[in-house]
C-alpha cells in the first residue's frame, strides 16, 4: 500500500523525523508506538500527503505525494489528532460536506451519512449541532467523517488520546470492525493497549528513528521476558532497594515510584525477594507489554 | 512528467464554496436584517441629516446635492467593510480556532481550492450586501442615473480589493489583537479620507497621493462618476484596472501566506 525508505522531515534545525524505512501491506493494521515529539504525527502528515517530506522517498498506492497528492488523498481517510469538526453544523451537516470534498454527488454524500451515523452510533444526535458533544462522539463523528469516501488506508493519529476507558472501547470495538472489513489502518499512539489491541505490526519509534518493528508479540519476545515483577518501597529513592534484589530474574529496571524485575517466571522471583529478607510495600506479577519493550529499548516510559 | 489525471466530480473549490454557505446559512437571518440596517442608518444621518446642512450652507459638493455625492462613496466603503469582517476572522479562525482549512486539505481539496472557495463566498457576501445597500438607497432618490447598476460590480471589485490582501494578511496572524489595529488605524482613516465624505481635492496636497494608493478612492471615484450619470469612461477604466491589479496581486500574496502556513 505503502512504503517509505530514508523518510526524514526537518523543521528548521530540528529533525522530527530521522531517516526511517517502513512498509505497509493491504488489509494490515499498522501502528507507529512511541512518546510524543518521538516523530509518529510528522510521519502520519507525509503520509497523508500534506505535509512534504524533507528527505527520502515515500510511495503511497505507488505514487508520489508530492505530484499526485490530491490523487492520493482521494484514497485515503485522515483522522487527525485534534478533532477538526466544524462546531456550528450539526453532525450531519458535517459529513455531507466533507463527502463534497471528494467530488461525491450529494445524494450519495447523504446515503453514506445515514450509513456511517449508523456505524459511529451517532443516528439519534444527527440534528445536534456537534459543540455539545462528548469527546468520545465528537471522535467517533470524525472516524465517521473519514470513511465517507470510502478509503482505502484509514490514517488515526492517536485515535483514544484523551477518552475516558468507555470510550475508547467503544472506539476500538469500531476499529477493528473495520479492520475485519478490509481496510488498511495506521494508526499512532503513545498507549502499549491500544497498540497490543489494534496492531498486526508495528514500529517504535524514539527522537524520530525506528528502534525496533514487528508484531507486539514478537517484539515482547524479543526485548522482554515473559513476566514482570513490580515491586513499590516506601522510600524517596527506589536504586537503593535495587542492590538488594541484585541478581534475581534477568534484569532490573530501576524507575522513580517501582522497580521492575524482568523474569520468566514472576512468582518464583518474589518468593527469591521474600527469601533475602526484602520487605516491599507492595509486589504485583503481571505479562511484559510493550510499555517494557519500550522502556528496555530506550530506557524511558511511553506516558509521563 | 505525465500529469496526473484529473480528479472525478465538479472543481474542488465548489465544496470549498459550498462548506462557508452551509455555515451561513446557520446565521443568514442576521446578517440579512444588518444588510439593510446599514444603508437606512447611513442615509437617514448623513445623506439627509447632514446633507440637509451643506446643502443649505454649500448648495451640495460643486453643485451635486450631497445626498448624490455621498452614498457612490458610501456604497463603496461599505463594500470594503464587509469584506474586512469576512476576510479577518473567519480566515485566521480557519487556521487556528477550528482547523477549517486544515480538514480541507486532509481531501483532495488543495490550496488554490480553499482560496477560491472562500474568496468566491466573501464576493458573494459582498454581492449581496452591496446589491441591498444600492436598491434602498435608490429608494431615498440617491441616484441621479440607471448607470448605477455599473456600480455593482465595480463596488465588489472594490470590496475584494481588500478581502484577498486581508486573506494574506490574516492567514500569518496567531491571534486577533492585530485586527484591531488594521480596523483602527488603517481602515477607519481611509473611510474618513478617500473622498466619501468631501473631495480628495480638499485634503493637503501632500496627503492626496495615500488616497490614490488605496483601492478605496478608486472605487468611491469610479462608483460616484457612475451614479451620477455622466462617467467619465476612461477614469472608470482606470479604476477597474488599478482594482484588479491590487486583487491579482493580494491572490499571488495569499496564495503564498497559506501554502507557507498550511503545508509545513
Amino acid at each position: 500500500m505503502f512504503y517509505a525508505t530514508g523518510l526524514t522531515k526537518n523543521f528548521g534545525d530540528f529533525t522530527a523525523v530521522d531517516s526511517i524505512d517502513f512498509e505497509v501491506e493491504r488489509g494490515e493494521s499498522f501502528g507507529f508506538l512511541g512518546p510524543n515529539g518521538a516523530g509518529k504525527s510528522s510521519t502520519m502528515k507525509m503520509v497523508g500527503c500534506v505535509s512534504p517530506a524533507s528527505g527520502g522517498e515515500l510511495r503511497v498506492f505507488g505514487q508520489d505525494p508530492a505530484t499526485h497528492g490530491p490523487q492520493i488523498r482521494a484514497r485515503l481517510g485522515v483522522v487527525p489528532q485534534k478533532d477538526t469538526l466544524d462546531e456550528e453544523l450539526t453532525v450531519e451537516e458535517n459529513l455531507w460536506i466533507y463527502g463534497r470534498y471528494f467530488g461525491l454527488s450529494r445524494s450519495e454524500v447523504r446515503s453514506r451519512t445515514t450509513e456511517l451515523l449508523d456505524f459511529a452510533q451517532l443516528t439519534d444526535r444527527a440534528k445536534s449541532k456537534v459543540e455539545p458533544l462528548s469527546g468520545g462522539m465528537k471522535r467517533r463523528l470524525t472516524i465517521a467523517r473519514s470513511l465517507i469516501s470510502r478509503p482505502e488506508i484509514l490514517l488515526l493519529d492517536e485515535p483514544t488520546t484523551g477518552l475516558d476507558p468507555q470510550a475508547r472501547h467503544v472506539l476500538w470495538d469500531r476499529l477493528f470492525r473495520l479492520k475485519r472489513s478490509g481496510v488498511t489502518l495506521v494508526l499512532t499512539t503513545h498507549y502499549m493497549d491500544e497498540a497490543e489491541q489494534l496492531c498486526d505490526r508495528l514500529v517504535v519509534m524514539d527522537h524520530g528513528k525506528i528502534v525496533a518493528e514487528g508484531s507486539p508479540r514478537s517484539l515482547i519476545t524479543a526485548y522482554s521476558t515473559r513476566e514482570v515483577l513490580e515491586l513499590r518501597f516506601d522510600t524517596d529513592d527506589h536504586a537503593h532497594h535495587g542492590d538488594a534484589i541484585a541478581g534475581i530474574g534477568e534484569r532490573i529496571e530501576v524507575l522513580p515510584d517501582r522497580l521492575l524485575v524482568y523474569t520468566e517466571d514472576g512468582d518464583a522471583a518474589a518468593a527469591a525477594v521474600h527469601q533475602r529478607g526484602v520487605q516491599p510495600l507492595s509486589s504485583l506479577v503481571r505479562r511484559s507489554t510493550l510499555e517494557d519493550v519500550f522502556l528496555h529499548l530506550t530506557g524511558r516510559t511511553l506516558v509521563d | 512528467m505525465p500529469q496526473p489525471p484529473p480528479l472525478p466530480g465538479p472543481a474542488p473549490w465548489r465544496p470549498v464554496f459550498g462548506s462557508w454557505l452551509t455555515a451561513y446559512k446557520r446565521t443568514w437571518r442576521g446578517s440579512i436584517f444588518g444588510r439593510f440596517l446599514s444603508p437606512v442608518l447611513f442615509l437617514l444621518s448623513i445623506g439627509l441629516g447632514l446633507g440637509s446642512l451643506v446643502n443649505k450652507s454649500a448648495g451640495g459638493v460643486d453643485g451635486v446635492p450631497y445626498l448624490q455625492f455621498v452614498v457612490p462613496g458610501i456604497v463603496a466603503a461599505q463594500s470594503m467593510w464587509v469584506a474586512m469582517g469576512e476576510s479577518a476572522y473567519p480566515v485566521m479562525g480557519a487556521i487556528r480556532w477550528n482547523k477549517k482549512y486544515h480538514a480541507m486539505l486532509a481531501t483532495p481539496v488543495g490550496i488554490d481550492d480553499i482560496l477560491l472557495g472562500h474568496l468566491g463566498y466573501v464576493a458573494m457576501q459582498i454581492t449581496g450586501a452591496t446589491a441591498i445597500f444600492i436598491g434602498v438607497a435608490a429608494l431615498f432618490g440617491s441616484f441621479g442615473s440607471w448607470w448605477v447598476l455599473l456600480c455593482l460590480p465595480i463596488t465588489v471589485l472594490t470590496g475584494m480589493a481588500f478581502a484577498v490582501p486581508v486573506f494574506a494578511f490574516s492567514a500569518t496572524q496567531e491571534g486577533p489583537d492585530s485586527f484591531n489595529i488594521l480596523f483602527r488605524f488603517i481602515m477607519t482613516p481611509l473611510f474618513l479620507f478617500s473622498g466619501i465624505f468631501f473631495p480628495v481635492s480638499q485634503l493637503p496636497a501632500v496627503i492626496r497621493p495615500i488616497a490614490w494608493v488605496t483601492p478605496l478612492w478608486h472605487g468611491v471615484d469610479a462608483d460616484r462618476s457612475l451614479a451620477l450619470g455622466s462617467p467619465d469612461v476612461a477614469g472608470v477604466l482606470g479604476h477597474t484596472a488599478y482594482l484588479v491589479a491590487a486583487i491579482v496581486v493580494g491572490a499571488l500574496l495569499a496564495r503564498r501566506s497559506f501554502t507557507k502556513r498550511l503545508v509545513v
